[in-house]
């Protein structure tokens, strides 16, 4: 059986002395939608970042398409096709909504053509010309997705995509994600809230003190569910 | 004879012009300084040594290769250009996410290596530098008397100034630049090599002191100190315009060069002080600057 599109192991990552990924191990096969679960500091934002190369130190193995990813630069590891659309959306204020559309540069073909990501979120056509940050929080979030769906990157990793959005936006998300997968994407996504990830992961890893402790996959859904629950309850 | 204000028109616009000579130096410089502060978060105490090496260079171009200044207009700012290029690789680029103040030492104690090293080698009086053939003489006006020199000091200044505006604030480059200004990681993380866009940002900006420096050889004696007295007016014009604001830097720039002239027709004895008395109370009244962002 060929590898998995993406392929993490042993990761460990550093801040400065904070030792904060402890050998992370998962794997993302193509067109698969795969979550990482887990409370408040667990270290999920850090896996994202750990495979783009954007912590300060981080060792162990990430293999995309087969290729190693830890020593490369991070535009490097950008332009093989890994778009992330981070947990603070990442808006730049001294651009507006068409230069924030359009900033992340095209890295292969097949990426979403204009129209169609106006049909995914039709709020964001007529803001346009408007100030990046003076969109609402739910169109902030729309506008960091939709700027990479262009680029022609597969595999896109969303932290937190939901987090403080009403649940109208909450369900439009969820609607775009398994619309994405439809069309071939494959999604890691980082989640707090889990009753939207089930509806819409393949696989869960869950993630405690930077390392995967247990993986459930969506088809054992009613033993794993209380799992679930058992691992995210504070 | 003409008056107005009881000053004589000649006088007057003759203090207006120079005003606005001054003013477009100002300008150049403090626009490389706001390109380079934010992208690097450095404040480059280089620039006025590398203004100087612009002057410096247009001068061996034509003593020792002959080059003339239109030539010297081209290959001095590349040229000062490159030796920023490797100022940033070599040096600039182990202060990445230190406190200001090592930035400013460094680049500080480099200005003072590179004019003393062109004092030992020129000593410290100046060398004249003539006006290009096609651009001697001038134009009577009526009012008064335009060099042209002056005329394309001012002129050509201002349209590098508009490019360089127009490339940042309209163009995909651009757009790239402002964006690695406010979060260089998530640009990097989106594909575009930043560190590469930082080096050659800093060599942009040193290209235009150098650019500067060679519209002032002509105008002010090429000598290693030209630049040192300058650049405390230019920071000046930094500070009042607000660090880092492309179009503050500009519209700064000119402004106070004019306000400087008009001082020496009306106030003479305070000219040399109306900046830093403007940035006094701009510092008061807006810590962050006429057009900066403040926090
Ligand atoms: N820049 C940083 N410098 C130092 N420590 C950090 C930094 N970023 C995160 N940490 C620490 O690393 C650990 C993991 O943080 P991380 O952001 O990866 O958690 P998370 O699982 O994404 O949490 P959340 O659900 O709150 O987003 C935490 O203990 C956090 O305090
Ligand atoms: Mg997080």
């Amino acid at each position: 059986m060929a590898e998995p599109l993406l392929v993490v192991e042993d990761l460990h990552a550093w801040y400065g002395e904070a030792h904060v990924l402890h050998g992370m191990h998962f794997s993302v096969r193509t067109g698969e939608v795969v979550t990482l679960l887990g409370r408040n500091g667990a270290g999920k934002t850090t896996t994202l970042k750990a495979i783009l190369g954007i912590v300060p130190r981080r060792s162990g193995s990430v293999r995309f398409e087969g290729q190693e990813l830890v020593g490369l630069p991070p535009h490097r590891i950008a332009r093989l096709g890994i778009a992330w659309c981070p947990e603070e959306r990442g808006i730049f204020a001294s651009l507006d909504v068409q230069e924030n559309l359009l900033l992340p540069p095209v890295v292969a073909e097949g990426g979403l053509s204009s129209a169609a990501i106006f049909e995914l979120f039709p709020n964001l056509r007529e803001r346009l010309s408007s100030q990046g940050t003076k969109l609402s929080g739910g169109e902030q979030q729309m506008l960091a997705i939709a700027r990479i769906l262009r680029t022609g990157a597969r595999l896109l990793l969303l932290d937190e995509p939901t987090e403080g959005l009403a649940p109208v936006i909450v369900q439009q998300i969820g609607r775009t994600i398994r619309r994405l997968k439809e069309q071939g994407f494959t999604i890691l996504l980082v989640e707090q809230n889990f009753r939207f990830a089930a509806k819409l992961a393949d696989r869960h890893y869950i993630v405690e003190h930077g390392r995967v402790v247990d993986e459930i996959a969506a088809t054992e859904l009613g033993p794993g569910q209380e799992r679930l629950v058992a691992y995210l309850a504070v | 004879m003409a008056e107005l204000l009881g000053i004589p028109a000649p006088v007057l616009f003759g203090q207006l012009l120079l005003g606005l000579i001054n003013g477009a130096f100002y300008a150049i410089l403090s626009l490389g300084l706001a390109v380079i502060f934010g992208l690097l978060n450095i404040i480059n105490f280089t620039h006025g040594a590398q203004y100087m090496m612009g002057a410096f260079t247009a001068w061996m171009l034509l003593n020792h290769l002959g080059l003339g200044y239109w030539w010297a207009l081209l290959l001095a700012p590349l040229l000062v250009g490159f030796t920023g290029i490797l100022i940033e690789r070599l040096l600039l680029k182990r202060l990445a996410g230190l406190d200001h103040l090592y930035g400013l030492l460094l680049t500080f104690g480099l200005a003072l290596v590179i004019q003393g090293l062109f004092r030992n080698e020129f000593g410290s009086t100046g060398l004249p530098y003539a006006i290009p053939p096609e651009l001697r003489g001038g134009q009577n006006l009526g009012f008064m008397f335009l060099p042209n020199y002056r005329a394309w000091v001012v002129g050509v200044s201002l349209a590098v100034c508009l490019a360089t505006w127009l490339v940042i604030e309209k163009t995909r480059l651009g757009s790239y630049l402002r964006a690695a200004t406010e979060n260089p990681t998530l640009v990097q993380a989106m594909g575009i090599d930043v560190p590469r866009m930082v080096t050659l940002t800093y060599g942009f900006g040193v290209a235009l002191a150098a650019f500067a420096g060679v519209l002032a050889a002509p105008i002010y004696q090429v000598s290693p100190l030209m630049g040192a007295d300058l650049i405390i007016v230019v920071f000046a014009v930094v500070v009042i315009g607000g660090m880092g604001s492309i179009l503050g830097s500009i519209v700064t720039g000119f402004g106070l060069g004019v306000i400087e002239g008009l001082t020496k027709v009306f106030w003479p004895e305070a000219s040399s002080t109306v900046i830093f008395v403007i940035m006094a109370i701009v510092l008061l009244l807006r810590p962050a600057g006429l057009f900066g962002r403040s926090g």
